[in-house]
């Protein structure tokens, strides 16, 4: 039988604030255990939660970003359940009435095509502490740093149809919250997670088959690898005579297999309710106004605009916009020098220096400022694409400063400077001429593959300097003279 | 130091503190020798903070001295043990809170610390502020002064008790069904809620959350209204309390009520009221007719359905408010429990009191999958008609009157088997609660020698109405001047 796969995501993305959601409390990653969890975070009797306005910020900046109405009136809710890093014994967040409503991305398969994906809601949330089991022979140490961090989860319809899919749609949510500066995209400090839901049914068949949750995927390898896996052993369950049965299911990427975690029997009853210590939020037109006057450029607009733009390919577009600091570094470069050698620049030598030393862009030792300092001597001739790659190797490792200049100090500093003044090339070429009377009678008797070798003398003479047009020009008029 | 400081006002004692008449080391030491003589048997107090109040004597007798005092710098006040305050216990009434001190300090405790208002302790309340005698206090029942066989009232008895007593001059307390009007009105003495979030609710700790309510319990309403300026205002720390300016409560006062109108609820007045009860409330609505009042016969229909949608809305909140009371992080925790759901069945099961479970049980139950829109969505409802009723009330009328309780205090174990009739014991004052609407209680007389309050209800932040209303009464009465005889001093007596 032929199996479809549905898969739908639920992503918790951290979002960017300074403060928690609902206490002033810092977010910082990887401080001491609970040095960032005040009377609030510590759930002590008597306190109260105050909202994060800027949590509710970037919030509707998602949800306009993803085309979807903002709940007007939107509530929290507290869901109850008891565990010794959830301190309140519940955790706040929004159930019937979400901030953000239904919206939609659109992702690019592997074919080209493009396919719109459903999101179903987004919704403010706070995260849990974390239960620490090392260190504490038979205790658990509790640490509340991270407990009341604003989360946003932002929940898809069940559209995809293939674990790819699904990475595509994680990856362009991944790169939309970057580029909203409302998530640092980092997902081994666990600030953008995921969960998958994911169920088989028959070809051609309408309703859905019972989806198992996996839990704890937190890479997008991890994602491929998790629902492939799940969707395997869902098949051979049902081919094999079995029912797949509601549950939720951790992840195991050292074993890369999947197992149950609790049945739907023993899942919470959450208890759901309007959290009564804070009010409805009221969302005013003036307020997503103003929101929507500090969205940035969306992807998919700013991919078009850079074919259209810069004349460049699809595929220079696709990997310059795959996120903002690459865009953005782009764009610098090609304010005041080609923007096509900026592309190969940083689509080429830049990007794979940066793979090397695994740096992101906005670390990389070789900014904006110098790269277009490189690329404007190779417009104007002062440096061949073949001496750039020097240049660009001792930028890298330092030299010259860190400016616009950096390029012309090392060119300077190393001598790398092109000769085109033609009496010095003409000079070269003549006593080239004169040492190798026997390639000049191959050459003159027919043989023009022999050019070859006279380039490559006068470039290794001039130390590469040459302006290579030049020498071809000169060398062709001199041979056949 | 003089025994008639305990029948002084506050603002006479203010004078006495500002003119250097007495200072407030001696006007505190003196109300902690009341503490010290009396409480053992009263058992209003659950930690006294002797040590604490006269540092805080100290200071503010600096203050006063050198003219940075405010009117009630000096003034000692006893504290519901559910406000949180800074190094010392604070119990809400609880095993589970019993080794708790709280490392901050409430809104209210704060706001009357820095005007150098010195704690004298901590008062006994019914556990987490479920109850309505106080017997349901982990530290034992706290004794009616009027008659030591009977209760104060609850949850705040022990506040109650304490100014009833003279053990203090003024008190905090909170009020959600109920809490300060019935003890007050049980101990004879004044007791006001305000407005939902009139009061910070920050440090307070929640039973309810959408119907607790701080306020204050003393002699008179004039004491009240100076405690209430003082504590209320709106607190950033909570998200609930109102942007509003408070106003000078004392400056309408003296306000006339000629052409005041007064709403009777017949619903008030119907079968389960004690006769005697009953002729109390009508003498005093005599009395407001005779200051120029005018009645008007108005009717809240939907009273009978409060009781029921307050013990949805109050456990179905109070399940969740106590769940954080888990053994983690304070509070008490089981003896070696052997895994984590071991450690919250014992430590939950051991150090909360049957109240306290039996609404969480409640709660829970409201608020499971499938019973959610039968209970609590419908208990919501109601609570919006009971609104409703207020409100078209409120069209016609300036304040409604009333009894407090159904019946004067009834003896200790009475009712603490048949919760049912323990919680109708609120019928009169739940309404409020659930509609957000301030009350008062205000002594007007006796009912088999225990005392009986009439509620003054006003509509949403006009306290300073109802301070008027009350001020005006205890003008031409004196029933708010009466006090036990164990612990009264009589006039010429030093």
């Amino acid at each position: 039988m032929e199996w479809e796969t549905v898969i739908g995501l639920e992503i918790h993305a951290q979002l960017s604030t300074k403060s928690k959601l609902f206490s002033g409390s810092s977010i910082e990653y990887g401080q001491e255990p609970n040095t960032q969890a005040n009377v609030v975070d510590l759930a002590m009797p008597g306190v109260l939660p105050v909202l994060n306005a800027e949590a509710v910020r970037m919030a509707a900046m998602f949800g306009l970003a993803i085309g979807a109405p903002i709940g007007r009136g939107n509530v929290f809710a507290r869901k109850n359940y008891f565990y010794p890093d959830l301190p309140q014994g519940y955790q706040i967040s929004q159930f019937d009435k979400p901030i953000v409503e239904l919206g939609h991305i659109d992702i690019t398969l592997e074919d080209g095509e493009t396919k719109r994906v459903g999101v179903t809601r987004a919704h403010l949330e706070q995260d849990a502490g974390k239960s620490l089991h090392e260190d504490f022979a038979g205790m658990t140490g509790i640490d509340l740093n991270r407990s009341g961090t604003p989360l946003l989860e932002i929940v898809s319809e069940p559209d995809m149809r293939s674990a790819k899919e699904a990475v595509a749609y994680m990856k362009k949510i991944h790169e939309l919250v970057q580029y909203l500066g409302i998530n640092d995209g980092n997902l081994q400090e666990g600030s953008f997670r995921c969960d998958a839901n994911v169920s088989v049914r028959p070809k051609g068949q309408e309703e859905f088959g019972t989806r198992a949750e996996l839990k704890n995927i937190n890479s997008f390898k991890f994602v491929e690898r998790a629902i492939n896996i799940e969707v395997e052993r869902q098949i051979d369950l049902i081919e094999e005579g079995g029912e797949v049965v509601q549950e939720t299911r951790l992840y195991d990427p050292d074993k890369n297999e999947t197992r149950s975690m609790r049945s739907k029997e023993e899942a919470n009853d959450y208890r759901y309710f309007p959290d009564p210590d804070l009010l409805p939020i009221e969302i005013t037109d003036e307020f997503l106004e103003e929101v929507r006057k500090t969205l940035p450029e969306l992807p998919d607009v700013k991919f078009k605009r850079f074919v259209e733009e810069y004349d460049l390919s699809e595929y220079d577009a696709g990997v310059l916009t795959a996120n903002i600091a690459t865009a953005d570094y782009f764009e610098s470069v090609a304010k005041s020098a080609d923007a096509k050698l900026a592309a190969n620049w940083i689509t080429g030598e830049l990007s794979s220096h940066l793979n090397k030393e695994d740096l992101s862009i906005n670390d990389s030792p070789v900014n904006a400022a110098m790269l277009t300092g490189l690329i404007k001597r190779i417009e104007d001739k002062t440096i061949s694409g073949k001496i750039a790659k020097q240049v660009f190797e001792a930028m890298w490792n330092d030299e010259g400063g860190k400016d616009e200049s950096t390029a012309d100090k090392v060119i300077d500093a190393k001598g790398l400077k092109q000769i085109t003044d033609s009496g010095a090339i003409e000079s070269i070429i003549d006593e080239i001429i004169a040492n190798n009377p026997a390639q000049v009678e191959q050459f003159q008797s027919g043989k023009d593959k022999v050019f070859g070798f006279f380039v490559g003398q006068v470039m290794k003479a001039s130390q590469g300097k040459a302006n290579p047009a030049q020498v071809n020009q000169m060398l062709k008029d001199k041979l056949s003279a | 130091m003089d025994n008639q400081m305990i029948n002084k006002s506050l603002a006479e004692l203010s004078v006495g503190l500002q003119s250097g008449k007495f200072s407030s080391v001696e006007l505190t030491q003196f109300y902690l020798d009341r503490i010290a003589s009396h409480d053992s048997e009263l058992n209003a107090f659950i930690t006294v903070t002797a040590e604490q109040a006269l540092a805080t004597a100290k200071t503010a007798d600096e203050k006063i001295a050198s003219g940075s005092a405010s009117g009630l710098t000096g003034i000692p006040l006893a504290h519901k043990d559910i406000f949180c305050t800074d190094g010392v216990k604070t119990s809400a009434g609880s095993k589970m809170l019993d080794n708790f001190i709280a490392p901050y300090n409430a809104t209210v405790v704060e706001k009357l610390k820095s005007i150098s208002m010195p704690m004298l302790g901590k008062t006994n309340m019914d556990e987490f502020a479920m109850g309505s005698s106080n017997e349901n206090s982990y530290y034992g029942a706290v004794k009616n002064p009027w008659d030591l066989d009977r209760v104060p009232g609850g949850s705040s008895g022990g506040s109650a008790a304490a100014v009833a007593a003279k053990l203090a001059p003024i008190a905090t307390g909170t009020d959600t069904g109920g809490s300060i009007r019935q003890p007050a009105s049980l101990t004879g003495i004044t007791g006001i809620k305000p407005t939902y979030g009139r009061v910070s609710r920050f440090g307070m700790i929640a039973y309810a959350s959408s119907l607790d309510q701080g306020g204050v319990f003393a002699s008179s309403a004039a004491d009240s209204a100076l405690l209430l300026e003082a504590m209320s205002g709106f607190d950033a720390k909570d998200s609930t309390s109102v942007d509003i300016p408070v106003p000078d409560f004392s400056t309408t006062l003296n306000d006339s009520l000629k052409g005041l109108k007064i709403g009777l609820p017949k619903e008030y007045f119907e079968e389960g009221l004690n006769s005697e009860v009953a002729k109390v409330i009508e003498a005093a609505i005599e009395e407001y007719k005779k200051l120029g009042a005018e009645i008007v016969e108005v009717s809240l229909p939907n009273t009978h359905l409060a009781i029921p949608a307050y013990y949805v809305i109050a456990p179905a909140e109070a399940s969740s408010n106590l769940s954080r009371f888990d053994g983690v992080r304070y509070g008490y925790r089981c003896e070696d429990p052997v895994d984590l759901t071991d450690m919250y069945m014992r430590s939950r099961g051991d150090a909360f009191g049957r109240e306290v479970k039996r609404r969480i049980m409640t709660g829970t139950y409201a608020l499971s999958a499938g019973y959610y829109d039968a209970y609590y969505l419908k208990a919501q409802k109601i609570r919006r008609l009971i609104s409703e009723d207020f409100q078209k009330v409120f069209e016609k009328v300036d304040v409604i009157m009333g009894p407090v309780a159904p019946e004067t205090a009834f003896k200790i174990g009475e009712k603490s088997d048949d919760p049912i009739s323990m919680y109708l014991s609120d019928i009169y004052t739940i309404a409020l609660n659930l509609a957000g609407l301030p009350g008062m209680s205000v002594p007007a007389g006796f009912a088999n020698n225990m005392p009986v309050g009439l509620q003054i209800i006003g509509n949403a932040f006009t306290e300073g109405k109802m301070l008027n209303v009350a001020h005006q009464y205890q003008q031409a009465t004196d029933w708010h001047k009466q006090t036990p005889s164990k612990y009264a001093v009589s006039e010429g007596e030093k």
